[in-house]
């Protein structure tokens, strides 16, 4: 039953459909299902195949998109049975998010934000064109273990540069990750400013993420 | 007869503007500059929590005092681009931040010298009627960095050019560059050597700094070409027809501001639309639905009468290569079959990430190619044939006729050696970027700096270093 019934939540993911999602989130309730076992082994499940089938080309933006709803409706009929029981999903890691100064493209910025949140990240989005006092802020408030600051126009870019030094400034780093991205931005500029990770699109960014965040990990355990 | 294109109906036309002028009333167009609200409050329009609802007869007001057409000139005053009509006219690609460097293949941060190349080149060859602002010189300082390009484009080219400015506050020191070029803004303003493009960020907002470049811009009399970019499926409507209309309605509000700050100034109808890829998020705009987008916007543009202006002979390949070629010639086919009056973006690789000085001599073939098939099948005599064979009977000897050798020059397009058609001999055939590099080469040498005069580089360099101040930079340039 259960089986069935995880297979049912992968799939209404990888189809992109929150009605679907939340009618199965609410079953899963009715049926004394633990919440956080539906997450994990019903709709995680879609959104990873999602992302995979995505980084292969066989499904595309609104596809992921629609099964980033599809998962946020889904966790927002689980989310406040998890809380009662104390079981909720371990957050990836916690992600300060914004344009730089003066730039207000915010699609790919945007695109992050909902493809980390579908895939466990806790996201805090500042919006467009803020200030790096503004990230450092967030960054402090919440306890960030990434910022991410997404410029479009060469113009701008530079605000990548005065966050990461900011952060530097506030003695954030290295534990905070600063990570960038945008069209003009290359990896080139990522070095340079000293950026911990630069990626070419959303789906790269979450890998990177990962990534980063396993380097936390890694060292916090190995500190311990 | 010359051979056009056209992918839109008239009433197709007057359906994207009913649409168009029903989204400047609802949801409106956000606007973020106060002088901007004050100007529109003042004429009417309804501004609330930073959205303006524009009315359609205002809109149809400001599109009657915009001129129809009018010219760019170059530095010697004479007119070298006209805005309007059907005539077209192409110019390179704009404000890239990187160049591929030919012989690593390797996109590196572009530089001024790679700036001084692509003018020259650009200098040199009569397919480009025009120069742009091509690179951002990372070597210069990034808080005059508009600025700055122009300074080196002007003490390099007779040319016109177009560029733009990224910041609000950058823009008066450009214009008052050009006005050192042409004497004073009086005669700036009579023969403008310059067209700046300005852009709304889609979906339907004018940003402050794109907003205070248009009012400063009608109000120096300084040709303003608005170059909206809605992304199908990203930033706009994912069907073409859907982008098109909010192109329209962006540059409409546009066109308003514009036309209320400086009553008749010139304007262009311009864009630089594209599809939103799906897989990457980027924009394609080698793709044909780009080139079809841009084609449909200018004949909304054209149908109002305006001159107009595109983006494409661009690539999203990261190397001069087959997919470069395919995707540039194609799109500057297009364009000139549109009758589209300026056309940017030539040289440019990676969806505009990069430029190539050795692309830019390739797309000048392209567009050779272009003006050729736009000048269509010509008819040059009495007959077409008949008396041709009058003289030649059965011999076949039509290499000998005078006709032949008066016409051949006029009947064909004779490519420079960028165009390989050659026979095989015995060396080994080149490939086109080495043909390219050689090319370029070849334009640099031939190249002469124009030669300014004194108290005109003096005015340069007074602007430029009065504005590094003022950005706290140091102004020692040499451009």
């Amino acid at each position: 039953m259960s089986d069935q019934l995880f297979q049912a939540m992968r799939q209404s993911i990888i189809d992109g459909a929150p009605d679907a999602a939340t009618e199965l989130a609410q079953r899963a309730l009715v049926n004394g299902i633990d919440p956080l076992e539906a997450v994990t082994q019903g709709f995680a499940a879609g959104i990873t195949f999602a992302g995979d089938q995505f980084g292969c080309g066989q499904m595309f933006l609104p596809d992921l998109l629609a099964s980033a709803e599809a998962m946020k409706a889904a966790i927002s009929i689980l989310e406040p049975e998890m809380l009662k029981r104390g079981s909720q999903r371990a957050a990836l890691g916690k992600v300060v998010l914004g344009t730089a100064r003066g730039d207000i493209h915010d699609i790919g910025k945007n695109l992050v934000a909902t493809i980390f949140s579908a895939s466990g990240f806790q996201i805090f989005d500042l919006g467009t064109s803020v200030t790096p006092e503004q990230f450092v802020a967030k960054a402090k408030e919440v306890d960030a273990d990434i910022v991410g600051i997404s410029a479009l126009l060469t113009t701008t870019m530079a605000g990548q540069k005065a966050v990461i030094e900011a952060l530097d400034r506030n003695g954030l780093r290295p534990r905070v990750k600063a990570i960038i991205g945008g069209a003009a931005v290359t990896q080139k500029w990522a070095a340079e400013i000293g950026a911990d990770g630069y990626s070419r699109n959303a789906i790269d960014a979450l890998d990177l993420a990962k990534n980063l965040m396993n380097k936390v990990a890694t060292r916090e355990t190995s500190q311990a | 007869m010359r051979p056009r294109t056209q992918l839109l109906t008239p009433e197709l036309v007057g359906r994207i503007l009913c649409e168009a002028f029903e989204l400047l009333m609802s949801p409106g167009v956000r606007v973020c500059s106060a002088p901007l609200v004050d100007l529109f409050r003042s004429a009417g329009v309804a501004v609330n929590d930073g959205v303006a609802h524009i009315p359609e007869p205002l809109v149809r007001k400001c599109l009657a005092s915009a001129p129809l057409d009018f010219y760019l000139y170059n530095r010697q005053g004479e007119r070298a681009v006209h805005y309007g009509g059907d005539d077209v006219q192409f110019d390179p690609g704009s404000c890239c931040v990187q160049m591929l460097d030919p012989d690593t293949l390797e996109a590196r941060p572009s530089e001024t010298r790679d700036l001084v190349r692509l003018v020259q080149v650009t200098e040199t060859l009569p397919q480009f009627a025009a120069q742009s602002t091509a690179v951002v010189c990372n070597d210069a300082p990034s808080a005059i960095g508009d600025l700055y390009r122009l300074f080196v484009v002007l003490q390099h080219s007779h040319k016109p050019v177009v560029t733009g400015s990224f910041s609000a506050a950058g823009l008066q020191g450009m214009i008052d560059l050009l006005a050192a070029d042409s004497g004073d803004r009086d005669n700036l303003r009579k023969k403008p050597r310059a067209v700046f493009d300005v852009c709304p960020s889609p979906p339907l907002n004018w940003s402050e700094f794109g907003s205070h470049n248009l009012l400063d811009l009608a109000r120096a009399g300084v040709p303003a070409e608005i170059v909206s970019m809605p992304l199908a499926g990203g930033t706009a409507p994912v069907t073409l027809a859907g982008s098109v209309t909010q192109h329209a309605a962006e540059v409409l509000a546009g066109i308003t501001v514009h036309q209320l700050a400086g009553p008749g100034s010139p304007v262009v109808w311009g864009g630089a639309p594209a599809i939103f890829d799906m897989r990457t998020g980027g924009a394609p705009l080698g793709a044909v639905e780009t080139a079809m987008l841009n084609m449909a916007c200018a004949e909304v543009g054209k149908q109002l009468g305006l001159p107009t202006h595109g983006y494409l002979v661009a690539t999203d390949s990261k190397f001069v290569d087959a997919q470069a070629g395919a995707e540039s010639a194609r799109s500057a086919m297009l364009g000139a079959l549109t009758g589209i009056n300026m056309i940017s973006g030539a040289g440019m690789l990676e969806s505009l990430a990069c430029h190539s000085v050795e692309k830019l001599v390739i797309d000048a073939e392209s567009i050779a190619s272009a003006y050729r098939l736009l000048r269509g099948i010509e008819i040059r005599g009495e007959t077409l044939a008949t008396a041709t064979f009058a003289q030649t009977g059965l011999s076949g000897e039509f290499l000998k006729l005078k006709e032949t050798r008066a016409l051949f020059r006029q009947e064909q397009h004779l490519p420079d050696a960028v165009i390989d058609r050659s026979a095989r001999g015995s060396e080994p055939p080149s490939d086109t970027l080495a043909r390219a590099r050689a090319r370029v080469d070849e334009l640099v040498s031939m190249y002469q700096k124009p030669s300014l005069p004194d108290d005109v580089l003096r005015k340069f360099q007074s602007i430029v270093e009065r504005e590094a101040d003022k950005a706290g930079v140091d102004s020692a340039l040499s451009g």
